[in-house]
């Protein structure tokens, strides 16, 4: 496809924009900044691939791989406000489900170690790991607001912080995990998952596709999961003192 | 004041103070506040709303941490307890209960399932409170607020709390429930020894159930005396201005 032809398909966003004008919903700049920003964003990394396939060092890979942990870990951070220092955490969770997910196929060669497999692999993989962990982090912070008063009875009844928060750090997981599996259930009946509509697009066999796309699907599954506890057994201590008291704000304590 | 011997000492405060910050501004809940509760003995704490007497229970246990002075327990200060161990000597018991989701069992079993021991008999528990045993397996929401105490009573003693720190557990409860509840309290007392600190709102109660009574005002201890003398001489200024000014069954924040 040609930069021309490419040129042709923005049409999309001068319907959307006509649409915002007409109905007054006030999101022209938004759409023209995120317009700008992906065109820009994707440019760049299609030459960024294409120089790393074409050299093909595990230590460009690797380079790319901490980019994106980098900047999915700050995405998700922001969804723990209130939670303290979170940022560290979220690196270490969607470090550890990269390298547990990842390392899994390439050491049972399930998928060789090429730039053109790993890459975009592990795109999937902290990107879905990224909204799990921004739904865990939300999901966490509202319920230790809301069942503050549970949290208080479990502590004066002598539970250590871990046993007090582990009815919350449950539902927290189970909530980040939810929409994976919900989306899991409908794929290839609602949408097409891109890769796959990519892979066909390119011309290669659909049953072929459809299996690497059940891979991601099964690497996504495992990987919410693993995010969100690896982030619950980070993240708990953080919401006591050193004296086993329940903070919310860091350092404060939190008064009835 | 420190005469006793620390061994006859449940609870001792020294010079404790406590402030708390709130958009911006600090305001102190407890100042300079000492004295002693010794073992055995019924403590009753009363005082208007926002006066302390919360915070003074929430301080036996390490809910919260003193900002300044001392808080001995048991013959240690407060952050030389493990949490938990000291959590479970001090027993607290919430104005307002709350609940984990699930049942009554579920609910009185708490703290036995914390610690991985069984509780051997949860309808003694219940029935020690008097509450019948047909409420087991139901919600404990569906109770009344009677019932409620009660089950938050229950829950707080299968910890066998040397201490019980009550947070005005009656005021929510009509005179016969309160009546109902104090005497299964002293009762306690008078088979186990159990120390009690007893923040309440009633004054009547303050007097019927207390050994010790304290007067809490904006944070100051500014009575404290043995419950017949507390209320046998007739009431200083700052006494009266307590009871003359101070709805009764207020809430506290």
């Amino acid at each position: 496809m040609s930069l021309l032809t490419l040129s042709f398909t923005l049409a999309f966003v001068a319907l959307a924009l006509i649409l915002s004008l007409w109905q007054r919903l006030g999101l022209e700049r938004d759409i023209a900044v995120a317009t700008i920003r992906v065109t820009v964003q994707l440019l760049i990394v299609g030459y960024i691939l294409k120089a790393v396939f074409t050299l093909a060092d595990p230590v460009f890979i690797l380079l790319m791989i901490a980019v994106m942990l980098a900047v999915a870990a700050h995405n998700a951070a922001k969804r723990g406000k209130g939670l303290p220092g979170p940022g560290w955490r979220v690196l270490a969770a969607l470090a550890l489900t990269e390298v547990v997910t990842q390392g899994f196929l390439l050491a049972l060669r399930i998928v060789p170690p090429t730039p053109q497999y790993v890459i975009p692999i592990s795109g999937m993989i902290i990107g879905n790991a990224m909204v799990a962990s921004g739904l865990f982090l939300n999901r966490l912070r509202a319920e230790a607001e809301t069942r503050r008063d549970e949290i208080l009875l479990l502590l004066s009844l002598g539970a250590t912080p871990k046993q007090a928060v582990l009815p919350l750090l449950k539902s927290a997981v189970r909530a980040s995990m939810i929409p994976t599996i919900d989306s899991t259930k409908t794929t290839g009946l609602v949408q097409l998952p891109g890769m796959m509509t990519g892979q066909i697009i390119a011309g290669a066999d659909p049953v072929q596709a459809v299996r690497y796309q059940l891979l991601i699907l099964f690497a996504i599954l495992a990987s919410a999961a693993l995010t969100s506890i690896a982030l619950g057994f980070l993240t708990y201590s953080g919401l006591f003192n050193a004296h086993q008291q329940l903070v919310l704000e860091s350092g404060r304590e939190t008064n009835r | 004041m420190f005469s006793s011997h620390a061994a006859d000492i449940a609870v001792r405060f020294i010079h404790v103070s406590k402030i708390f910050s709130a958009a911006g501004s600090r305001v102190a809940a407890l100042c300079d506040v000492s004295g002693e509760v010794p073992r055995g003995s019924v403590l009753t704490v009363i005082g208007p709303s926002g006066s302390g007497k919360s915070t003074l229970l929430a301080l036996c246990n390490l809910l919260l941490t003193p900002d300044g002075g001392e808080v001995w327990v048991l013959g240690r200060e407060v952050r030389r307890w493990n949490p938990p161990d000291l959590r479970r000597a001090a027993g607290l018991v919430f104005q307002r209960p709350a609940f984990v989701p699930g049942t009554v069992l579920d609910n009185l079993l708490l703290a036995a399932r914390l610690h991985n021991r069984r509780a051997a008999d949860p309808e003694a528990y219940l029935s020690e409170v008097g509450l019948p045993a047909d409420v087991l397996l139901r919600d404990p929401r569906e109770l009344s607020g009677g019932q409620q105490q009660r089950l938050a009573l229950a829950r707080t003693l299968v910890n066998d709390p040397e201490i019980l720190l009550l947070d005005e557990i009656t005021a929510a409860l009509d005179p016969s429930a309160s009546r109902d509840i104090e005497s299964l309290i002293l009762a306690r007392r008078a088979e186990r020894g159990t120390t009690v600190l007893w923040v309440t709102h009633d004054w009547e109660q303050a007097r019927r159930v207390g050994d010790y009574t304290w007067l809490l005002v904006a944070g100051r201890l500014v009575k404290a005396a043995p419950t017949p003398q507390f209320f046998e001489n007739p009431p200083d200024e700052q006494v009266q201005r307590f009871w003359g000014g101070e709805p009764e069954g207020g809430k506290m924040s």
